[in-house]
């Protein structure tokens, strides 16, 4: 396959919201290159009319089925604030949203 | 000693918990080098050690595992300590919940002594991708244990702790448990609540055991199978007693396919050790059958495409806001920067390498070029295995691994030589089987007598039948 461009690879980088630098952009290039020309030997396949399989053991699987919808205990809120790297009050803080250095 | 044999000195009072458990923390700490766990809970196992003893000292009964020192992958939520999954990303992640798994583990009287070493966000196959640094092999220190479940395969090994928690997406519990000279079970999908596992692939991902014989790995399976709740995936189906009748030898009709091991990247011993087990298998009056697996020849390349896709999506709630690493940012920078930065912190190389490759598998335009065709490959290479079951194979053989392990750094640098590790256990996951690597002879690499396995398949739920050819197997020896 044609090797990725740098553009590319800087593109997917966007869509997977990572930050990289220069050389690791240079690095995934060849590499994302190699992993996906390895991949394209499916090609070759006789894969025509085949219905793709996303889920190995839940198509006859009749007897699967949801839990009843019902609310369980909640977490304590003090818990899982405690996870979170900066909170305000009863809030979890991020940087601006909107407007300059926003991301919508 | 048998994890059952222990467990029931145990519960008869003839052993105490607290020595079991004193002991595993001093192995562990004697063998730092090896880089197996994360961290101990050596204060809490202690504690649960003298509740065992205590109840069983008033004559009440803890369960199977009673007393049994374990260790869990630590990409496993536990409510005690930290869940890093080996990342800079959950460096400092505490769980508020225990992963069902451990849960019944635990109560089963099993005692948590600490979380292993892994695999970044359990991806790779070496243990070298670890933010706390690579783990080593009990057998050859210089070699590396597998992976991912390299902390785990290693603390077994190294006779640390006689059962560890694992996770299996494309061989990560049954590769390392070949490489360490182990019993490694992954059973079929669904098979063991997912719930609490941190996901990578949520359609590949099986929680299983990694143990000293079989009938270890089938008393475990028996305590962790059946049905949550939590976990819409994890099926309704009865357990079944795996760890019984393990040494009825009835008929058996074992598929074999040559063909799978007609390539340079199969070191020779793979091949003798191949051979001499399907050998003793026929001198023990089991029928042998010639199978097709043509499709595996493509499974390596669906299974990369298709777990990074998963991963992709799964990791993408890593984002710095909620848990996890957040980047620090500057005055006037906002939210996009603020993901884009933390994840490029938190993550490791190959965790990154895998986002952007299933990123770009799902990304428009090349969607149904890489994510459709994979998943239409998938099904192909399940089509293969349920040919061979419906030509009257009870279970399939083939190796685990294409070589012994390797040395530390040796394939580090090739993304494409290590996921070709995987040659022959990612079928499993891709079909939802349940499969097993069973220790069968040895290779001889730079004077290192090195542990080699050989690898049962059987169709979904028939765990029994996997785990009596897998004793026979072992029976033979190798």
């Amino acid at each position: 396959m044609e090797p990725l461009s740098a553009d590319q690879v800087r593109h997917i980088a966007r869509l997977s919201r990572l930050a990289l630098t220069d050389e690791e952009v240079e690095a995934d290039r060849e590499r994302l290159t190699a992993l996906l020309g390895y991949a394209e030997r499916i090609a070759s396949l006789p894969l025509e009319g085949v219905e793709p399989l996303v889920h190995p053991t839940l198509e006859d699987d009749e007897e699967q089925t949801l839990r009843p919808d019902e609310p369980g205990a909640p977490f304590a809120s003090d818990v899982i604030k405690g996870l979170a790297p900066a909170t305000d009050g009863p809030y979890v803080r991020v940087p601006k949203v909107l407007g300059d250095g926003g991301g919508a | 000693m048998s994890l059952k044999q222990t467990s029931e000195r145990v519960r008869a009072g003839a052993q105490r918990s607290v020595e079991l458990v004193e002991a595993a923390l001093k192995a562990a700490s004697e063998q730092k080098s090896l880089n197996a766990f994360i961290d101990l809970h050596s204060d809490r196992a202690r504690a649960r050690a003298t509740e065992v003893d205590k109840r069983i000292a008033i004559g009440d009964d803890p369960g199977p595992l009673a007393g049994v020192p374990v260790a869990i992958k630590d990409n496993l939520c536990t409510a005690h300590g930290r869940t890093t999954c080996a990342s800079r990303m959950l460096e400092h992640y505490r769980s508020p919940f225990d992963a069902t798994a451990v849960a019944r583990l635990e109560s089963a009287g099993a005692v948590v002594i600490g979380k292993t070493n892994l695999d970044e966000f359990a991806m790779g196959s070496c243990g070298e991708h670890s933010a706390f640094g690579a783990t080593r092999n009990p057998r050859d220190p210089e070699r590396v244990p597998g992976g991912s479940s390299s902390g785990s395969a290693a603390a077994v090994a190294a006779g640390i702790v006689p059962l560890a928690l694992g996770s299996d997406t494309g061989g990560s519990i049954r590769q390392p448990a070949a490489l360490c000279g182990l019993v490694g079970l992954k059973p079929t999908y669904g098979r063991v609540s997912r719930w609490g596992l941190v996901a990578f692939a949520s359609s590949l991902d099986q929680i299983g055991p990694l143990a000293e014989s079989v009938e270890d790995a089938a008393l475990a399976l028996s305590v962790l199978a059946g049905h949550d709740d939590r976990d819409a995936t994890s099926a309704r189906r009865e357990v079944e007693p795996y760890h019984e009748g393990l040494d009825d030898t009835g008929e058996l009709t074992v598929g074999v396919c040559r063909g799978l091991l007609d390539s340079d990247a199969v070191h020779p011993s793979v091949r003798v050790s191949y051979e001499s087990a399907i050998d003793a298998l026929a001198a023990d009056g089991v029928t042998i059958r010639e199978i097709e697996l043509g499709m595996n020849a493509h499974a390596v390349a669906a299974y990369y495409l298709i777990a990074p896709a998963e991963a992709s999506a799964n990791l993408a709630r890593f984002d710095g806001v909620r848990y996890g690493h957040r980047a620090r940012v500057e005055q006037g920078e906002g939210l996009e920067a603020m993901y884009a930065r933390s994840r490029a912190e938190g993550f490791g190389p190959e965790v990154k390498r895998r986002i952007m490759l299933g990123t770009h598998a799902l990304s428009s335009g090349y969607h149904d070029e890489f994510y459709i065709r994979a998943s239409r490959a998938r099904r192909l290479i399940a089509d293969d295995y349920a040919r061979a079951f419906d030509g009257g194979a009870d279970v399939i053989l083939t190796p685990t691994t294409p070589g012994p392990a390797f040395r530390i750094g040796e394939k580090s640098s090739d993304p494409l030589a290590l996921y070709l590790e995987d040659v022959f256990t990612v079928g499993a996951n891709l079909a939802g089987l349940p499969a097993i690597s069973v220790p069968f002879g040895t290779a001889e690499v730079d004077g290192s007598e090195l542990p080699l396995g050989v690898q049962l398949l059987a169709p979904a739920w028939q765990e029994r039948t996997l785990l009596r050819a897998a004793r026979r197997i072992e029976r033979l020896g190798g």
